[in-house]
């Protein structure tokens, strides 16, 4: 490993030690209950990156895949009694399933038709689950939390330390992309696709892949919601606020780097949260639409845009 | 050595591309040797272009079919194309824009099928950076491409074709839009480039380029060949003057 593995990987130990040492040290239960949602944002702004940033298409489908999780573990909970790592586990894989039929999409369609594509993929499942009676239908469905496993003394801690390891977990995936020859034949095919091609990289396998393993970092996130909010029902699983959000947070970001949306996904998810104690939920979203205009309009390249060296100009103009 | 090793690299056989009702690429067959420097002319829409893009896979044939080095393939996607040793610059230049022109290589590189013979990251870095002297760009080596003048980014398109180890290079008008000073040093790279092991397909509209760069021409006019030859006796055909030049 070299020296920026070792400081990656000390890093993401440190984080996790520190999330459970807090989980044990705090009383209160509500900095976990707030700080959950902002992990959450994590995986999903990361999960979005990979294929909306690395590979430039842009997914408006995240809440498909956040309540395709949710449904998934709603449905293993009350079927099986599944724990919540199995719960979370086929959640990834049914997540991975759905990426890869959005994959398939990416063979006709590009830009905008993508995305809108997308945005009906989210219509149709979050239609068929409001008519799936056994998981609530449209009413939503409740849910009983298990006894909490040791070393936490409540279930919502053990969710805040699950999503940490999640957000391990996506931001770790996310940086082994971009580090191999993967991130950069993504890279290529999102600047140009028949050059990528031509220049021999499998544009579709790679495709597939982006889409494959961001949808099971989304679905995976989606799938402690559940169990969080002891409920589920369609309209708040399936919510686009969820695809806004995220998409937000990665642009505000910066899709370059995956601390892009880590970042962005803090900031964004910290004045929501801040804002929904102090103000109301419904301004969050007034403050989401606000950020996203000035930053597409003062620095579309996102907050990673400020640390970066502007290009090397050669005193040429373009 | 076996029967497809001695014969063309290339070969268009009964070649029909139509779009709709319009047909671009009417019947053709064409061979083309190891090495071999080959000239394609025509009057604008006359299907070279396409011609490239279905040797190249960008498009499929609705008829015909494109061996290469003795093996059909017509069914492959560019980028397996590209593995077996076809390579090409477009028209208009298509860099990947959010890279520096070192890493527009190490796509290439990264990709390529002739891969693991670097063995590292360094190795392939090195491998770009001697492509990139050969080609007189390697001062520029760690320049945003969004930056280039446009002759920098045929280059660069030239690099990088050259990067993915070709067998063939299809070289779509690199010089257009070039000074002459430019469209010079363009013709002396492409001619030097191969040291003769490649094959190179140059579509080009400056008829002192094509003459002095082809050892044989193709004209094509409407889809069909109206010429093939060397270049003199391609220029002396009536039918290519008509076409072509339009007198």
């Amino acid at each position: 490993m070299d020296r920026n593995a070792i400081a990656f990987w000390f890093g993401a130990v440190l984080f996790l030690v520190i999330a459970l040492v807090m989980t044990g040290l705090i009383r209160n239960e509500y900095p976990f209950f707030a700080g959950y949602v902002i992990l959450q944002f994590i995986v999903l702004a990361v999960a979005w990156s990979i294929l909306g940033g690395y590979a430039g298409y842009v997914n408006f489908g995240t809440n498909a895949f956040f309540g395709v999780g949710v449904y998934t573990a709603v449905f293993l909970a009350k079927a099986f009694d599944a724990p919540l790592a199995v719960q979370i586990a086929t959640a990834a894989i049914v997540g991975s399933l759905l990426g890869l039929g959005i994959g398939l999409l990416t063979l006709r369609m590009r830009g905008i038709f993508f995305s809108i594509a997308t945005i009906a993929l989210a219509i149709i499942i979050e239609t068929s689950i409001t008519n799936w009676r056994y998981v609530g239908g449209a009413a939503g469905i409740q849910l009983q939390r298990p006894p909490v496993t040791v070393p936490f003394d409540s279930y919502v801690k053990m969710l805040f330390f699950v999503q940490a390891l999640l957000v391990v977990v996506a931001v770790s995936t996310a940086r082994a992309i971009l580090n191999s020859r993967i991130g950069r034949g993504l890279h290529a095919l999102r600047d140009d696709e028949l050059a990528a091609e031509c220049t021999g990289v499998p544009t579709l396998r790679l495709k597939l892949l982006a889409c494959v393993i961001s949808g099971a970092l989304m679905s995976a996130a989606g799938a402690p919601a559940a169990m969080y909010l002891q409920f589920a029902n369609p309209d708040s699983a399936f919510n686009l606020n969820y695809s806004v959000s995220v998409l937000a947070m990665a642009l505000i970001g910066g899709t370059a780097h995956w601390i892009g949306p880590v970042l962005g996904a803090i900031i964004l998810g910290a004045t929501q949260q801040l804002l929904a104690v102090t103000i109301s939920s419904e301004v969050n979203v007034l403050v989401l639409g606000v950020m996203l205009v000035l930053f597409v309009v003062g620095a579309p390249k996102g907050i990673l845009g400020f640390f970066r060296r502007a290009p090397v100009h050669a005193g040429k103009r373009a | 050595m076996n029967a497809a090793s001695d014969g063309p690299l290339l070969r268009i056989d009964a070649l029909t591309k139509s779009f709709g009702g319009f047909v671009a690429l009417d019947n053709i067959n064409v061979e083309i040797r190891k090495g071999e420097r080959f000239g394609l002319i025509g009057p604008n829409g006359s299907g070279k272009t396409t011609l490239v893009n279905c040797i190249s896979g960008a498009l499929r044939p609705n008829r015909g079919a494109v061996l290469f080095g003795g093996e059909d393939i017509t069914p492959l996607p560019p980028n397996l194309r590209s593995h077996r040793g076809i390579a090409r610059s477009f028209q208009i230049p298509r860099p990947f824009k959010s890279m520096t022109v070192l890493e527009n290589l190490m796509v290439a590189l990264d990709f390529a099928a002739h891969r693991d013979l670097f063995e590292t990251a360094a190795h392939r870095r090195d491998e770009a950076m001697s492509i990139l002297k050969k080609i007189g760009l390697a001062a520029k080596a760690n320049v945003a491409t969004a930056t280039l003048t446009q002759v920098e980014l045929r280059k660069t398109e030239l690099a990088r074709a050259m990067a993915t180890g070709p067998k063939l290079l299809i070289s779509d008008e690199a010089m257009a839009g070039l000074s002459t000073s430019e469209v010079d040093e363009v013709l002396d790279l492409l001619i030097s480039v191969g040291g003769g092991n490649i094959a190179i397909i140059m579509i080009e509209h400056i008829m002192q380029a094509v003459m002095r760069f082809s050892e044989r021409v193709m004209c094509l006019d409407a889809g069909k060949i109206i010429a093939i030859g060397s270049p003199a006796e391609v220029m002396a055909n009536a039918r290519v003057q008509e076409a072509y030049l339009g007198t």
